[in-house]
């Protein structure tokens, strides 16, 4: 629904992010026709300029969906996303051509993004080719420029997809979306196909790139670690809909949400035994489907802290301290409810 | 309902006593596949012991021998291509010599496997019952009721709710989770002694994996089948195994108890892959990475193979190197490990 917020908010786009999301809904229709997936199910939240905003989520909370949103990949079914104060959906096709330079997207899949029978240099001019900017030999040199700053030597530029390793791949879809100079680029799993051991120069050029091309980030990842290394804030997603917004540090060290904490807990750390400190709490069963979501609050079926009350009504998206935001009837600024099986810990 | 257990997981390593008669005992396992007239060397004399109801975590990055070592513990590769040299020799028997039939036998039997992908393990035309049942009566002669019965109870063991009803669900009408608990039941059902997991939560998301890693470390305790854990998530081991063989362009490169290999790395490679993973109280600041490649197994250099990737390589290693021991039960390749001071996952 077209919300007071629609109406002003042109007016108030420099303070509203360079994205922001309101209320919005992603529905599928399921093959059969019958029922629909709602893979975005109500959610509202804002990114601001510079930022690297990470999201994270079990598979099947909608993070990737969103990802695809949040660049016009797909469009909203209820609600809006603004670029900049701007919706895309209004704009004509020529501006929103225009437009969509400026927030690009990567994917998770370093292979499935390049062209095999393309050379590097070819697949990194492409994107200018399809914007009509500059003349070949201009594109050729923006091509490796940008291929050197993203760690590829010069010779790298000739060889097909094939010749490089996984890294490599990866830092030329880097290169592709910095040809176009964007302000918002949304990274979905773009390390998870990496190995650990190349991870770190990835998500390392990922923070120099921002520092000096002063990009936005928006992190899409199940990788607790990742996500909260590179983040400034953290959104938790659960079957399309947020539980938890918050400042990194704040969301990883002191999760209000029951979902985030047992989120956190899960996370396979690799600490001697005499090290392990905090207790591990193992969610059972596993995410249940968007076709019919639980009621209420949907993380209650799997909720360590779950009430009556969870079943009935849907939790608000509240402030519980300035900027952290839950949605959990019983979270408190203090942290989430304790474990109706255990006393809350000392 | 939701259970909460205590930290510490993986329980203090036992010390493995020097008398007790290893279960498996890899002796130069060298695997090479034919490569048009020649044949392209994979793994390198790997060699290491696992002891009965042990549990090793095998770690490195793709392409360094993982897998195939799994495989070629239960002859899984393809005869025609795959060439074995060196001992596999469990309980006594050296598998390598074994005829294929033999080896039938202890495959599922004796030794059990799962993989990553539960999926494509499972056949998408038959109930899972009708699976895991298949996997016992191979081995024991018993009724179809029989079998039915003990997939029943194989599938409690590992957690399923309503096990008669999930019996005769078909593999499509299960998560993810719920296929790999079935993989794990089927595996387990006739107990062999060892298993050997192939990255088998890498496909899940954390809060299942953390409900998988937890299953397979409290069945191995409760029946004592030991286990071997092949994965690249270090994190992983620490929680499930009890010792870990880190290993390098296929060959083994370290080999030590989980606790003391996290504290105090003694491969530089190994230091290095702890290092490369972001902590989680560790924000914002420049995180290390391990530069360059695995080289690839038609241009391995003499000596160390880690030597162009290494930050403390000088002249010298480009020796052949040697497995060295460094302390008790920890064994090293590279020659200058006792002078090193490595950083492990705590700084």
């Amino acid at each position: 629904m077209p919300s007071s917020a629609h109406m002003q908010s042109a007016r108030v786009a420099s303070e509203t992010g360079i994205l922001a999301v309101r209320d919005l809904r992603i529905l599928f229709p399921t093959r059969d026709g019958r029922d629909t997936v709602k893979a975005i199910d109500g959610m509202d939240f804002e990114v601001r300029a510079g930022e690297t905003f990470g999201i994270i989520g079990e598979s099947g909370s909608g993070k990737t969906t969103l990802g695809r949103a949040l660049v016009s990949l797909l469009p909203p079914s209820h609600g809006q996303i603004l670029h900049d104060g701007t919706d895309p959906a209004s704009l004509g096709s020529g501006a929103f051509r225009n437009h969509r330079r400026d927030y690009q997207i990567i994917f998770q899949d370093p292979n499935a993004a390049l062209n095999p029978r393309m050379t590097i240099i070819d697949s990194v001019m492409e994107p200018m080719e399809v914007m009509g900017e500059g003349d070949p030999a201009s594109r050729r040199r923006r091509g490796i420029e940008v291929l050197e700053r993203v760690g590829l030597a010069a010779e790298a530029a000739d060889r097909y997809p094939h010749q490089l390793s996984g890294g490599q791949k990866q830092r030329v879809n880097i290169a592709r979306v910095l040809t176009l100079r964007p302000k918002v680029i949304v990274c979905d799993e773009v390390v998870a196909a990496l190995d650990v051991s190349i991870r770190g120069d990835v998500l390392n050029l990922f923070a120099d790139l921002q520092r000096e091309f002063g990009l936005t980030y928006v992190f899409i990842t199940h990788d607790i670690s990742v996500v909260s290394h590179i983040s400034d804030r953290i959104a938790v997603t659960y079957l399309g809909k947020l539980m938890e917004l918050g400042p990194a540090e704040d969301v990883v060290e002191r999760p209000l949400h029951p979902y985030t904490r047992a989120l956190l807990s899960a996370e396979p750390v690799p600490l001697p035994t005499h090290l392990r400190v905090d207790r591990r709490i193992i969610l059972e069963g596993e995410i249940p489907s968007p076709v019919a979501p639980p009621s209420g609050c949907r993380f209650r079926t799997r909720c360590p802290s779950v009430q009556p009350r969870c079943a009935e009504e849907v939790p608000v998206w509240r402030d519980v301290k300035p900027g952290h935001r839950v949605a959990c009837h019983f979270a408190t600024a203090d942290g989430p409810p304790a474990d109706n099986q255990k006393a809350p810990s000392a | 309902m939701t259970g909460a257990i205590d930290i510490p997981v993986a329980h203090a390593a036992p010390r493995i006593e020097a008398s007790q008669p290893p279960l498996l005992e890899v002796r130069d396992l060298s695997l090479s596949f034919a490569a048009g007239r020649g044949a392209l060397p994979i793994t390198r004399k790997v060699s290491f012991s696992i002891a009965p109801g042990e549990r090793v975590g095998l770690v490195g990055e793709s392409g360094c021998g993982k897998t195939v070592t799994g495989l070629s513990l239960l002859r899984l590769l393809p005869a025609q291509s795959a060439r074995i040299q060196g001992d596999i020799l469990f309980n006594g028997t050296n598998l390598a010599t074994l005829s294929p039939r033999q080896m039938r036998a202890v495959r599922g039997r004796e030794i059990a496997m799962i993989f990553q992908e539960p999926m494509s393990a499972l056949d998408p035309v038959f109930t899972v019952g009708d699976q895991i049942s298949e996997a016992y009566r191979i081995h024991f002669p018993v009724s179809r009721a029989e079998g039915r019965a003990r997939s029943i109870d194989a599938l409690r063991e590992v957690g399923i709710p309503a096990p008669e009803r999930r019996c005769d669900e078909y593999p499509h009408q299960l998560s993810g989770g719920m296929r790999q608990r079935v993989m794990i039941a089927m595996a387990l059902i006739c107990k062999p002694k060892l298993l050997v997991a192939d990255e088998p939560t890498t496909a899940l998301d954390v809060t299942v994996q953390a409900q998988i890693t937890d299953l397979l470390r409290s069945l191995s305790e409760r029946t004592g089948t030991a286990l071997i854990f092949i994965t690249h998530d270090l994190g992983v081991v620490a929680e499930t195994c009890t010792r870990m063989i880190t290993m390098y362009a296929g060959e083994v490169v370290e080999d030590a108890p989980v606790d003391d290999v996290l504290m105090r790395p003694r491969h530089p490679y190994t230091s290095g892959l702890l290092r490369s993973r972001p902590g989680l109280s560790q924000r914002r600041g420049v995180l290390a990475s391990i530069p360059g490649r695995v080289p690839s197994p038609s241009a391995m250099p003499p000596g160390c193979r880690f030597r162009a990737r290494c930050p403390h390589a000088m002249a010298g290693c480009e020796q052949d190197q040697p497995m060295i021991g460094v302390e008790a039960s920890r064994t090293v390749r590279c020659w200058r490990a006792p002078d090193l001071e490595l950083q492990g996952a705590v700084t």
